[in-house]
């Protein structure tokens, strides 16, 4: 039975009324609500109005070609401007910002060992996945392009292109080999970046395959603890009693290596990243031990990683770097050279170890206490539980607070300039202004540095991003 | 029975301290390099160029002493010190000497424990203003803005002339010298006060130089040298003399460019004895008998370091003023080589 006054077609949908669409109805759904926020957005616009027009002139205004901050304000008032932005600053003292007083013909030690870094954390970053093989391809082209334009010798170039081009063959015929590049990366990064003899870094490596034959000796009969320290005594052994006549014995023979580079001449984003890396490097480990230490049923072990959790955080880290650079001399033996960057990074590492245990103990923590009973009921092994259950969840839990954590590290780099080194902020900035050229200069470097520094970090913050979207399982 | 380890220990370290600063000339020649603390930046008395090498008046007399010690005044490494680690680098040994704008003064002279040998450059501390604020004495400055770096003496001699002179200030605080300049230029504060060099030179480089003026009242003694350990006598004479054979040598007319014809031809014993001609000046020290001629000519006398580095002839055209030789009314005055 069909009914001829049911419309058997649904009517064309009309367009929404001009108030309920496009731009306007966006414009009043998030600018425009209500009396409030529409007061605020326009407060809003009248303050962005306001500080672009007190800026626009001095960034239209921008000088690119000068020798001082005097020329620059000839230029400017030849112009007809009534301020605008030096820039020659940076065209003349960009090097120093980003080497420090690094040696000009050594450019491109650092510009391949920062290239190699990316080669190194590809496999880290982007675990199984054909992004690294990409990330290698695309550092691989610029730092040979950076080489090329830093001048760098042709025969360095070459070898650099064959080494790349062999690094990117490897991330992508078998990527996970690509692993063994990161564990090397540190003395390869070591060796290019202070020089000397290459055989340093090839003997400091001996110890640790020290560590490692001597832990798979011991492991089976003594258990993974008291293995590793085993292992790691003996390797202490090898590199302060031996190592000096392995390293003797080896250059002798074969005396090849870089002219060797002296911390002092360390400086800007070289030195920010030196700083940087290794402490954060060295402070996910360390952070993860000392979260776990944290936790841990056995008294001696808790107590020491409670006190020294709460000792570092409770101090500021110019404190820690004030001890690294005036208290420890007056406690190691006179005329001692400890250096002054392995000092930093030493007490800035175990800063953001002490904040990271506290990110991970979170993540721990978040975990229920299904999945520790799971894992003992599965007959795992401590060291077994955490590797395959427990650190995997935790870690991902706590990515964002890691990541937040390495960030603030990494701006945290600058503080050195308080004992004397050469950070990009105000170090580099202090020397520059030095200069009567360009005594008096103010925004230029901030904003150079500045903009550098928001790259670097947005980044890292972006990449972790992406791994929360990558390793997210559940379906909340 | 902890604590009086812990004590003994740190006794031996003091101990052990000692005996190694009391040979700081062996420590350099051994060395092969001067450790020179030196400034984080400051123009036209030390910083490193657009190429790394550092130049500047501090920096100079750093050159001489290691010209005098090794005989080349390129063995010498600079150590950047801020205000709050300079003195402990030096007490604790990670640099042999410290030329870098410090001030003379009874506590850091007697409290550190340190030695101040000489006085380079003769400083005081004054005031800028801008020129419409129609002040032109600074006891003119009742109830004034001043703008002031944190920390440093500037701060207290500041106090101390407003309480004598019985006048109200509002200080504004600021870290370092470029941000004072700054607030300054915004108008945050009427004046400006720093060393005497300080304000010349910040003057020199700011875009309207001629609508500021220096005040004349300097109203403390800033007397700035170098600085080394106490207790090592022999190191502490050897910078002592390096920088006085600098003044003579400007005394005498002994030039960079002429000090070799002078050594061929001068008869005055002085010099002779200086340059190492006769007698046995050097060795007296510890150094080689051509040690002072290698000072000297490293980069030329008191007056040409001054004229290359601060002088009327560079932007920041310091005059002689107090550092002029005493022959010349000033006070830079050095005792007879003999």
């Amino acid at each position: 039975m069909s009914n001829s006054y049911v419309r058997t077609q649904m009517l064309p949908p009309q367009e929404a009324p001009i108030g309920e669409r496009g731009a306007i109805k966006w414009l009043r759904d998030n600018l425009f609500s209500g009396p409030l926020n529409s007061l605020l957005t326009i407060l809003g616009l009248l303050v962005v109005f306001y500080l672009v027009k007190l800026s626009l002139p001095w960034w239209l205004n921008s000088v690119w070609n000068a020798n001082s901050l005097g020329e620059c304000r000839d230029i400017v008032a030849a112009a007809g401007g009534e301020s605008g932005a030096c820039w020659a600053v940076i065209k003349a003292r960009w090097h120093q910002y980003i080497f420090g007083f690094y040696p000009q013909d050594a450019y491109w030690r650092p510009v391949l060992a920062f290239g190699l870094m990316f080669v190194a954390l590809a496999p880290v970053l982007y675990w199984n996945d054909r992004k690294g093989a990409i990330m290698v391809a695309l550092t691989a082209a610029l730092t040979v392009l950076s080489m090329v334009l830093l001048n760098t010798p042709g025969t360095v170039d070459l070898v650099a292109i064959v080494i790349m081009a062999a690094l990117f063959a490897v991330a992508w015929l078998m990527p996970k080999k690509l692993i063994f590049v990161t564990l090397l990366y540190p003395f390869v990064a070591f060796f290019l970046l202070w020089g000397g003899p290459v055989w340093k870094g090839v003997a400091t490596l001996l110890g640790f395959a020290v560590i490692v034959v001597v832990y798979r000796l011991l492991q089976s009969r003594l258990g993974v603890v008291v293995a590793t320290a085993a292992g790691v005594v003996a390797a202490a052994v090898y590199w302060i009693v031996l190592q000096g006549y392995v390293t003797g014995a080896l250059t002798a023979i074969l005396p090849i290596g870089l002219p060797a580079v002296s911390s002092d001449q360390f400086g800007g984003f070289l030195l920010a990243f030196i700083i940087g890396v290794t402490a954060i490097a060295c402070s996910l480990p360390l952070g993860v031990l000392l979260a776990l230490g944290r936790r841990s049923d056995m008294l001696l072990i808790k107590t020491l990683s409670v006190g020294f959790i709460e000792f570092v955080r409770g101090v500021p880290l110019i404190t820690l770097l004030f001890t690294a650079s005036l208290l420890l001399q007056y406690f190691l033996p006179p005329q001692t050279n400890f250096d002054l960057i392995l000092r930093v990074i030493i007490l800035v590492t175990l800063f953001s170890a002490a904040y990271l245990a506290e990110v991970i103990r979170g993540g721990l923590a978040a975990l229920p206490r299904g999945q520790y009973e799971a894992a003992d009921a599965l007959g795992l092994d401590y060291w077994q539980a955490q590797r395959l259950i427990i650190m995997p969840q935790a870690l991902k839990i706590s990515i964002p607070g890691i990541v937040s954590t390495f960030i603030g590290l990494f701006k945290d780099t600058t503080l050195v300039s308080f004992v004397g080194l050469l950070d990009p902020l105000r170090g580099v900035t202090q020397i520059v202004r030095a200069d009567i050229n360009w005594k008096g200069i103010y925004w230029e470097p901030y904003i150079f540095v500045g903009v550098i520094f928001f790259l670097i970090c947005f980044g890292m913050s972006r990449y972790s991003m992406y791994l929360e979207r990558k390793l997210k399982t559940d379906h909340r | 029975m902890k604590k009086s380890v812990f004590l003994g220990t740190l006794a031996a370290t003091t101990m052990i301290a000692g005996v190694a600063a009391a040979g700081t000339l062996d420590d350099v020649k051994a060395r092969g390099e001067l450790i020179c603390g030196s400034n984080t930046g400051l123009t036209g008395f030390g910083a490193p160029d657009a190429n790394g090498n550092w130049v500047g008046f501090d920096v100079a007399l750093c050159r001489a002493v290691a010209a005098a010690v090794l005989g080349d005044q390129n063995k010498v490494k600079f150590v950047p010190t801020t205000g709050e680690t300079r003195f402990t680098a030096l007490a604790s040994g990670e640099v042999d000497i410290l030329v870098r704008n410090s001030t003379w003064t009874y506590s850091r002279d007697n409290d550190l424990k340190l030695d101040f040998v000489a006085v380079n450059y003769y400083d005081g501390q004054g005031f800028m203003v801008k020129k419409d604020l129609g002040v032109s004495s600074a006891k003119e400055l009742d109830g004034a803005t001043v703008c002031i770096q944190t920390g440093t003496t500037t701060e207290l001699n500041l106090a101390d002339f407003f309480k004598f002179n019985n006048i109200s200030y509002t200080p504004v605080t600021v870290q370092d010298d470029s941000e004072a300049q700054r607030q300054y230029l915004a108008g945050a504060c009427d004046a400006y006060t720093t060393d005497a060099s300080g304000l010349a030179a910040a003057r020199a480089t700011m875009a309207d130089s001629e609508n500021h003026v220096i005040l004349p009242e300097i109203i403390s003694k800033e007397p700035l040298g170098p600085v080394v350990r106490h207790g090592d006598n022999q190191w502490g004479d050897i910078v002592r003399w390096t920088f006085f054979s600098l003044l003579i040598a400007e005394e005498k007319g002994i030039t960079k460019a002429n000090i070799e014809e002078v050594a061929a031809s001068t008869t005055d014993p002085e010099v002779r004895r200086m340059l190492g001609l006769e007698g046995n000046m050097g060795a007296m020290l510890g150094l080689d008998a051509g040690a002072f001629k290698n000072a000297i000519s490293a980069n030329g006398n008191y007056g040409e370091i001054f004229e290359a580095n601060i002088g009327s002839a560079t932007p920041i055209g310091l005059a002689r003023g107090l550092n002029a030789l005493w022959t010349q009314g000033g006070l830079q005055y050095a005792p007879p080589f003999r």
